[in-house]
């Protein structure tokens, strides 16, 4: 559905973003993560048409922006970090405004209806928006960016400054779009992609420096797999046997809960996975395990790999 | 382009803007007229009236065109319509026309009103008349269009008023300023870009080709450049 290939955009001498190339299917919910002034604003306006890129191709549906502004424009709804709003208009007057602008032909009066429902926004509709809260106006961006029905959605930072309740809402409201709708997301915030998103794309200094699903994050992490084991045995015995076990890199005691029990924090080397045989091997010694977890790669390993600070 | 234009036409009139235009340009249109005209029992003394017309411009016309980009910069709403399916040379003639509209439509109105008594008490030459409207719309939509590219350089509205108010009062003053100028050369370009002047052979019921062509040219070319500043953003 979109198609980005080695893009890059340069102000004056600086690169906002550097040969970055991405695909992203129809129906997926993308979550585009980077620190502030990572470039992430820069390929989303890039995207919609608002920058020019200095080299590389955008492509809608098969569609190059700058071939066929028109029609990809069309295809895209775009919430810029900034809701575009006139808040001198009611909300009614400017969905319709953005529906003429869009030159649609769904029906105004139910469309509109139809998009403030799912935004809930019905309430306001006679409101001038200079007098809606943050939280409101950021529903009126929204549903300024559905009119049309368009096939792309473009959320940049989309619950920035909202209040939690707020953020929950327009989450919830983001994964039901998700469901028809092709989704990109950008946010630095880590929590709101692994809530919301079906993929990340990490973005530093202008370059792409992960692409994953946010199911696999565990691979998408550099470094080794770690388990944490919590076995009823002697301490001594305990992590030597764990250690001997093939690809357990290295044992260490986390927490001696002081019952004979304690947690080993097991790290096996690269991608081995050492719980089948930890089980048996625990089992054949008759020493119960209480619990077993995976210290999965969280997303802020993730992130902070990518972009190069401490895991 | 329509969606654009009508949107603009309400925000005119949504705030004072719009108002504060049509009251002044009537109020002051019509003291003028009266004072030249009805008062002093002349008919023919309209001609004067459309000069102290396109001086009237030098206040009225930043008055529509201060916001017309600027604002959209600043409220960053440029978002919304840059990347809507309209072309930049859309935009751009959009807010021209819902400008010039506010303009043209009052300045015509006036001038069908203040004919009537004219034509009932004294004996116009509707040729000259006529003409006169006519250039002064032509100078209008030059006006409009140089105030809509200034708009556009600036993201605070009070600096595109005041930016517009300074090249108008230069187009309008250019002959007056040539007396105190020494160089032949910058006399010569006075002479050329005066607006006044030029309108001098419309005053008189005489077509002016150049004329003509002069100011649709000026309104031609400061549209193609706020499409330029448009575009120029894109890519810096």
């Amino acid at each position: 559905m979109i198609k980005i290939e080695h893009l890059t955009k340069k102000y004056g001498e600086r690169y906002a973003i550097n040969d970055v190339s991405f695909t992203v299917e129809r129906g997926e919910i993308v979550g585009f993560l980077g620190p502030n002034g990572a470039g992430k604003t820069t390929t989303m306006s890039i995207l919609t048409g608002y920058l020019s890129s200095t080299s590389g191709r955008a492509e809608v549906d098969g569609m190059d922006i700058l071939e066929h502004p028109t029609e990809v424009k069309k295809k895209i709804g775009y919430l810029p970090e900034v809701p575009p709003l006139y808040v001198d208009m009611t909300v009614r007057d400017y969905l319709e405004f953005i529906y003429d602008l869009k030159c649609c032909k769904l029906g105004k009066k139910e469309h509109i209806k139809q998009i403030c429902d799912t935004v809930k926004i019905s309430d306001a509709m006679g409101r001038v928006i200079k007098n809606l809260s943050k939280g409101y106006r950021q529903r009126v961006g929204i549903a300024g960016a559905l009119v049309g029905n368009p096939e792309v959605i473009i959320f940049d930072e989309p619950t920035n400054g909202l209040d939690p309740k707020q953020i929950i809402d327009i989450r919830n409201l983001i994964k039901e779009l998700g469901k028809d709708h092709t989704v990109i997301l950008s946010t630095h915030i880590l929590s709101e992609v692994k809530s919301i998103c079906d993929r990340i794309i990490i973005i530093s200094n202008g370059k792409i420096v992960a692409d994953c699903k946010t199911d696999d994050l565990d691979g998408a992490v550099r470094g080794n797999r770690r388990v944490l084991v919590r076995v009823e045995g002697p301490r001594t015995s305990v992590p030597n046997a764990i250690k001997r076990i093939n690809g357990v890199a290295s044992v260490s005691v986390a927490v001696d809960f002081g019952d004979g029990s304690c947690s080993y924090l097991v790290e096996s080397a690269g991608d081995i996975d050492v719980r089948k045989p930890l089980f048996s091997m625990l089992a054949q010694n008759g020493w119960p395990i209480l619990s077993l977890e995976p210290v999965g790669a969280t997303i802020e390993n993730v992130f902070l790999s990518a972009v190069g600070g401490e895991v | 382009m329509l969606a654009i234009y009508k949107r603009e036409m309400r925000a005119f009139f949504s705030g004072p803007v719009g108002y504060v235009f049509v009251a002044i340009f009537f109020a002051v249109s019509a003291g003028i007229f009266m004072s030249l005209t009805v008062q002093k029992g002349d008919s023919a003394n309209y001609q004067n009236y459309f000069t102290y017309v396109i001086m009237l411009c030098i206040i009225e016309i930043p008055l529509l065109t201060m916001k017309l980009v600027s604002e959209e910069r600043k409220m960053k709403t440029d978002q919304l319509i840059v990347t809507a399916p309209v072309s930049l040379f859309g935009i751009v003639m959009a807010k021209f026309l819902a400008a010039y509209t506010l303009f043209g439509g009052s300045f015509l109105v006036s001038s069908i009103i203040y004919y009537i008594p004219l034509k009932a008490y004294g004996t116009p030459e509707s040729a000259t008349y006529i003409g006169s409207v006519i250039a002064v719309l032509l100078i209008g939509a030059a006006f409009v269009a140089i105030g809509e590219f200034i708009s556009s350089l600036t993201e605070n509205q009070f600096l595109a008023a005041f930016g517009t108010v300074a090249v108008l009062a230069l187009l309008i003053f250019a002959q007056n300023i040539n007396t105190y100028v020494n160089s032949e050369f910058l006399r010569r370009i006075f002479s050329a870009i005066s607006v006044t002047s030029r309108f001098t052979y419309f005053m008189y019921g005489l077509f002016d080709w150049a004329s003509f062509i002069y100011f649709l040219s000026l309104s031609a070319l400061f549209i193609f450049l706020t499409v330029r500043v448009f575009e120029r953003r894109r890519w810096s």
